[in-house]
């Protein structure tokens, strides 16, 4: 029997961003006893990187504004894919999810009248976004960190679990080791809730940290659960591109929801000339409208720069791939020419700190030159939309690793809200059902295996270093399951995936187990390439263009495609794909989206050319 | 483009010393990605803890010629050519391995702050604050926890027996932020003099300087924070009041009057 730190909970939380620390929260106040495990120090997780808000219709700046509108936003900006179940309860619960925020002591800017100020952002139709100027991530890690400590829920910081362990069907604990030391450390739990993140750090052109190689993904995969929606991954629009030091580092959408324009190398507005089919209706058509809509949303329809991400960020891929792009690769984002110095400052203060720390551009006064960056994966673990129950009993999954929520693109502002709408359901669930299960059994040799897995790179010679392997894994992923990809191309990266499979299995690591990054880096490599072969096996099937998934080779929107998932399983020890239909979304409930149906076809443009320009 | 060269302090609890490593240079680098590059090519077992890489987590802080500072916010050109670079561990807690120190001191001290505590709502049920009550709290809220102004703290930085006593100023400003948080109700004046040792601190405003959120610690936080613990314990008037009747005395702004949230409209 292997010899390590043990402990026993009835939920343990994976993670602790705000989905993460929102479960926990909710677990320990239903009584389960709780523990919340990170890889990071509390409070650095990624949660604390957004900027621009958290989208709940509270209808303090419009009146208007209503959970129903919310709903049709999100599900039109998912291109429909979306599990609308999930949809709804986001959007009637979201507003108290914030107001509970406030109960707990975070402070978000005001109205005239004292209330929660609400900001625009790309996809919703009213000014929606809770937020602290563009650190509102902070503000929320910050405020769910403090109410965590204050209720003494265990932490268990820089704390890597890499495996979930398994008591016939269900699951039963995980193992990992602490960062620090590199001791093994194994949990047993009759629930545990997956809160990890995404998956970003598998492309080149990331916002995302270290931390996020997919870890929560390929455990939940190796444990038999079902992921849906791989192939959706969001490149955000608006990343930095220069210098190469800072490339891919987030620019709020913020900018463009507080007047910013996007502008190509000749100066032209050119988001006017891409509006699709779909957002027609919804979307101004000449500057005059687009800049008076700011002011009176009644009689001016939403500017172009404020489409859905996965539109922009194909726009811009065009325009770069047209000619028509800045010297480094980026297009131009504009905020200096649109607003007063001041109001820039007070907004956006992290982004005028940020370019002018870090690129010597003082927004105030300069354009910043930006281009898309992966941000986010939609897809991941498939949920039962009320209690986030993934389809392996005892394991539960909230916020960007699991999926369904944001179907095939994710409106910005929706992901704050969707951590804490579904964090907190996650965590009453499986507080629930932890009430009913029986004590977790620990199956020791399969405790065993996993701790000889995790020492092997200890006991053996490598001859491979983790960060190249890393390096080339990530500049594969960005060229070849990019935002623009095609058949060949991606049977191409699966060859070249199992190549780098081979060598990670041989990847060296040196020094002691204290804090021993290439010893994680190594281990990691195995998430990140299996998460990017499930990525890549499922943009391989669906064969069509829709939000986050831009196919070269077929790019128009197929209404048959709008009605299935591509779901993803591990079974005997390779991966299995299959189609499934989504849920039919109830008549009541399509009354609000309206009729039309996303069709058209994507300007698919180019390659991925943020990549291009300088790698 | 020319290569850099830069001193990197490796080593553990037992010890440890500067290693010169020389890499490539890039164009806008920053101290954190030549920290990357050895561990890349040198050294893979380099520790180093960051995260967001954009100054808004607060997880690279070390020292940089001997100045604390963030990894990821310091420009590799901000050294003229030739400068003796080195990078090492934050002073004032222990070390784990490299530039990665033990901070559970901080974290230590978060558990002893009582939490947040609002007063009712409204009458119609909502919470009404106005911005300009809440623009001081909200720049105490800026704090990422990076901790450099714990490490340049002279009361625990040489001293590591106040640790006991003396939480620090990244303690003080959280206080103050629920101390001067609108709807707050919870009396922590007794604990700021007592538990957290807010009297160590002689205002010399060192953490003030390093903070690389410009929150103004020591003027903002600690002074205001002084001033409501003398008038709490040492105006006899005052302190019958409060024995009495409990009451949170009116903290001032030391700038601007602050003016509570008005009865509901």
């Amino acid at each position: 029997m292997a010899d390590f730190e043990r402990h026993e909970y009835d939920v343990v939380v994976i993670g602790a961003g705000g989905a993460g620390l929102r479960a926990a929260i909710e677990a320990h106040a239903l009584g389960a006893k709780t523990a919340i495990v990170c890889k990071s120090l509390l409070g650095k997780a990624h949660t604390v990187m957004a900027e621009g808000g958290i989208a709940a219709a509270l209808g303090n700046v419009w009146p208007e504004d209503n959970w129903q509108v919310h709903f049709r936003d999100t599900m039109r900006g998912g291109k429909l894919l979306n599990n609308w179940r999930m949809a709804q309860l986001h959007a009637q619960e979201a507003a108290d999810r914030v107001l509970e925020l406030e109960e707990w002591g975070a402070l978000f800017d005001r109205t005239k009248d004292g209330l929660i100020l609400q900001r625009d952002f790309g996809g919703h139709r009213y000014a929606r976004l809770a937020h602290v100027g563009d650190r509102t991530g902070l503000e929320m890690i910050r405020t769910l960190q403090n109410t965590a400590v204050a209720k003494n829920i265990d932490v268990f910081m820089e704390c890597t679990l890499r495996h979930l362990l398994t008591d016939g069907d269900r699951v039963s604990g995980a193992i990992g080791y602490w960062r620090p030391s590199g001791k093994l450390i194994a949990f047993a739990a009759k629930a545990v809730v997956l809160a990890t993140g995404g998956v970003g750090k598998a492309w080149r052109v990331t916002s995302n940290s270290w931390e996020y190689t997919g870890d929560g993904i390929a455990m939940a995969l190796e444990a038999g659960a079902d992921l849906i929606d791989m192939e959706m991954t969001q490149f955000h629009p608006t990343g930095m591109v220069w210098p190469p030091s800072v490339r891919g580092l987030l620019v709020t959408e913020g900018v463009r929801g507080d007047g910013g324009t996007l502008r190509n190398k000749s100066g032209e507005r050119f988001m006017f000339r891409y509006i699709p089919e779909f957002f027609r209706a919804d979307t101004a058509d000449t500057e005059k409208e687009a800049d008076a809509w700011y002011e009176d949303k009644r009689n001016n329809r939403r500017t172009p720069d404020l489409l859905p991400r996965d539109e922009v960020a194909r726009a811009i891929n065009s325009e770069v791939k047209a000619g028509r792009g800045t010297e480094h690769g980026g297009v131009f984002l504009d905020i200096a020419t649109r607003r007063p110095a001041e109001y820039i400052r007070r907004r956006l203060p992290s982004m005028y700190h940020q370019f002018k720390e870090l690129a010597d551009v003082d927004i105030t006064k300069q354009q910043m030159e930006i281009g898309p960056t992966l941000h986010y994966i939609m897809g991941g673990i498939r949920v039962d939309p009320d209690t986030e129950a993934a389809t392996v009993p005892g394991l539960y999954a909230a916020g960007e690793v699991a999926a369904g929520m944001h179907g095939a693109n994710r409106l910005g502002g929706n992901s704050l809200s969707d951590l804490l709408v579904f964090g907190r359901r996650a965590g009453e669930a499986a507080a629930a059902y932890s009430k009913r299960a029986s004590p977790p059994k620990v199956d020791e040799a399969q405790l065993d295996a996993y701790a000889q897995q995790m020492e092997a790179p200890f006991q053996k010679v490598g001859d491979e270093n983790p960060y190249a392997i890393h390096s080339e894994l990530q500049d594969m992923m960005q060229e070849l399951v990019g935002i623009i990809r095609r058949r060949d191309e991606l049977e191409e990266a699966l060859v070249r995936l199992e190549r780098l499979r081979v060598r990670a299995a041989r990847a060296r690591v040196t020094g002691s187990r204290v804090y021993n990054p290439g010893w994680h880096l190594a281990l990691d490599l195995n998430n990140l390439i299996g998460v990017s072969e499930a990525v890549t096996r499922s943009a391989l099937v669906r064969e069509e263009s829709r939000g986050g998934h831009t196919r070269e080779d077929f790019p128009k929107t197929d209404a048959e495609w709008g009605t299935k998932n591509v779901v993803v399983r591990r079974r005997d020890g390779r991966l299995v794909l299959t189609t499934e239909p989504i849920a039919k979304v109830p008549a009541e409930m399509r009354a609000l989206l309206g009729e039309d149906k996303p069709t058209g076809e994507a300007a698919t443009g180019a390659k991925t050319v943020v990549a291009a320009g300088d790698d | 483009m020319a290569d850099v060269q830069v001193w990197v302090w490796r080593g553990d609890t037992s010890g440890g010393d500067f290693m010169p490593y020389k890499v490539a240079a890039d164009e806008g680098m920053v101290v954190l990605d030549v920290v990357h590059r050895i561990q890349a090519e040198k050294a893979p077992d380099l520790a180093v803890r960051w995260n967001c890489k954009a100054g808004k987590c607060g997880s690279c802080s070390a020292e940089i010629n001997g100045h604390p500072k963030l990894m990821c916010m310091t420009r590799m050109n901000e050294f003229p050519a030739g400068e003796h670079i080195t990078i090492s561990p934050v002073k004032t807690f222990p070390v784990v391995k490299d530039l990665v120190t033990d901070v559970s001191f901080n974290y230590e001290k978060a558990k002893t702050i009582p939490a947040f505590k609002p007063k009712p709502k409204d009458p119609d049920g909502k919470r009404r604050m106005y911005q300009e009550d809440i623009d001081r709290v909200q720049e105490f809220h800026k704090c990422i926890e990076c901790f450099l102004c714990q490490d340049v703290c002279h009361v625990i930085r040489d001293h590591d027996e106040n640790k006991r006593s003396f939480s620090g100023p990244r303690f003080f400003v959280r206080l103050a932020a629920l101390e001067m948080h609108p709807l707050d109700t919870n009396d922590r004046i007794d604990l700021i003099r007592a538990k957290h040792g807010l009297g160590f601190c002689n205002i010399t405003k060192c953490c003030t300087e390093v903070c690389p959120e410009d929150i103004h610690i020591t003027d903002n936080a600690i002074i205001p924070l002084k001033e409501r613990v003398v008038s709490a314990h040492y105006d006899p008037l005052a302190w019958a009041l409060r024995r009495i009747r409990r009451t949170r005395p009116a903290l001032q702004a030391p700038s601007e009057p602050q003016s509570k949230v008005p009865p509901s409209a």
